[in-house]
């Protein structure tokens, strides 16, 4: 779930005004593309991968990423998840966090190779709490980590393995991700 | 004070659908092989019942401990409350310990609502007296919205409470002394179930003025072909219904759920019960072990729903708790 998402969400969310286009939807789909080559490369095929969208901007991106990986591999289907990180946040009573959605993992995850797929990697406070939800479902071989876009500010020792796009940001501005495409903005309060 | 649940008049439609949301949440965390979340870290929540429960102690007391909240157990039988410590000090007491929850049931009406303004912890009625027990009333909810999504093929996060829309429920038995009724009834009709109630005159509330219900029957044969749920109370002889009634045979002839008269309910009726179950009394065993009967299934929901309450109370940040925040908009 990117920072956009919490700061939009109700209660006491704002509203994203767009200010530059990063990326095309055609750019998107040529970065996911690259990120599913990087993947079997990386991992010599696609056996123990599992797909783990981060609700909510990370599904789509996962389900698009799995959808390229199957036409890939001729038809062998990669399976893919969605995972909401509310309850391990670190920020639980320092703002209202609600989940946003169910999570659906689909087996047990013991033994795989578990790629998280998000839309923005900013603090990598999302990721950290990713983590310690995949441990509940079993012992992965391994986690990597497949973002659109990496805006910097990290505050934890967290770096991405596959990376749609570098994009320097303020800290204070927003990113935007989505199949449409990527935008640079701001968040106003309502 | 912080934010309590005392009372489902409280929450709204818009409050009761925010907590089936989370609790859909919750109850997957319930299916994983480590049921467990760190959320309630470092949080205390007590449990104070001043009168006898299985599962909604247990219930709350799971919830709280897969919410990773600390869990302190008070009952009035081993504490100092037989020396004669009152309700005021005993709480004020272990509030003095740092508490942030406590859940509480107790026979007097009204005693959660005191005990709120006592202590700057949340409080959330587990049941007192006649009045309320808006948990149960929350789970029977889940339930129901759980069945009927699964019936329709989708999964209860894609259901919304738009399910309930003319739902025709009986809530049948002894309305009167029942605060699961009261709380139910609230509940159902907030989302727009129509309700009908149906008992002896001597087990209905010497005024149904301000209950939202569409009717008022005292012959269950005739509403059970109706139905979409059948909503069984317990007889609460503990709090003196025998004495409303010639006997509790008599009773059973004219109001309980027996094989015969669940045999006039539609196919797709759903009984339910809050338990514990009079087996024979207001509910004929073979009945309440019948698939339709959700009995168990409302206890398994209840660790899910509450954990939600909990969550939604005890999560929230300086500027007030989430369940507030929905409420009022």
């Amino acid at each position: 779930m990117a920072e956009r998402e919490r700061r939009l969400t109700p209660p006491r969310g704002g509203v994203f005004v767009p200010r530059v286009q990063v990326l095309s939807p055609e750019d998107v789909v040529r970065a996911l593309t690259r990120i599913a080559h990087e993947i079997a490369e990386r991992n010599r095929g696609l056996e123990d991968i599992v797909l783990v969208g981060l609700q909510t901007g990370g599904v789509p991106l996962a389900f698009r990423i799995g959808q390229i990986l199957e036409e890939m591999s001729g038809g062998a289907a990669v399976p893919v998840g969605m995972l909401d990180v509310a309850f391990y946040r670190d920020d639980i009573g320092i703002r209202p966090v609600l989940p946003e959605a169910v999570t659906d993992i689909p087996r047990d995850l013991a033994g795989m190779i578990v790629v998280l797929v998000d839309d923005v990697l900013f603090t990598g406070r999302t990721i950290r709490a990713a983590l310690n939800a995949l441990a509940d479902y079993g012992r992965c071989q391994a986690v990597q980590l497949a973002v659109m876009v990496d805006r910097g500010h990290r505050e934890l020792p967290i770096r991405p393995d596959f990376v749609g796009k570098n994009l320097p940001t303020r800290f204070d501005e927003q990113v935007d991700v989505s199949l449409d495409g990527v935008v640079l903005g701001d968040v106003v309060p309502r | 004070m912080s934010a309590s649940l005392l009372s489902i008049a409280d929450l709204g439609a818009e409050g009761i659908e925010q907590i089936l949301r989370v609790s859909d949440s919750f109850a997957e965390v319930g299916r994983r092989s480590i049921p467990k979340v760190p959320a309630l870290r470092g949080r205390t929540v007590v449990s104070l019942f001043a009168e006898e429960s299985t599962r909604t102690r247990l219930s709350f007391e799971t919830a709280a401990k897969r919410l990773s909240a600390d869990v302190l157990t008070f009952s009035a039988g081993s504490s100092s409350v037989k020396k004669g410590e009152s309700l005021r000090d005993t709480v004020e007491t272990i509030a003095a310990m740092g508490v942030d929850a406590f859940v509480v049931r107790h026979p007097s009406a009204g005693a959660p609502a005191q005990l709120a303004g006592w202590v700057d912890a949340s409080v959330v009625n587990a049941g007192d007296g006649w009045h309320e027990h808006p948990t149960q009333a929350l789970l029977d909810c889940y339930t129901i919205r759980q069945v009927l999504a699964e019936r329709d093929g989708l999964a209860v996060e894609d259901t919304g409470v738009g399910c309930f829309a003319g739902l025709r429920v009986a809530v049948v038995g002894d309305v009167a002394h029942s605060r699961v009724a009261r709380s139910g009834v609230l509940a159902l009709a907030a989302l727009g179930a129509r309700v009908t109630l149906v008992a002896p005159g001597s087990l209905l509330p010497p005024s149904l003025e301000g209950w939202p219900i569409a009717g008022v029957s005292h012959d269950l044969d005739a509403v059970l072909p109706d139905l979409d749920v059948c909503y069984l109370l317990r007889i609460q002889t503990e709090r003196g219904a025998g004495s409303h009634l010639p006997s509790l045979r008599e009773y059973t002839a004219a109001y309980g759920l027996t094989a015969r008269r669940a045999a006039r309910l539609p196919g797709h009726a759903l009984v339910m019960h809050p338990g514990p179950i009079n087996r024979g009394v207001e509910i004929a065993a073979e009945v309440a072990d019948l698939p339709r009967s959700l009995v168990l299934r409302q206890v398994a929901n209840g660790v899910a729903v509450r954990m939600a309450v909990l969550y939604l109370l005890l999560a929230g940040d300086s500027q007030g708790d989430m369940l507030k925040e929905t409420v009022s908009g």
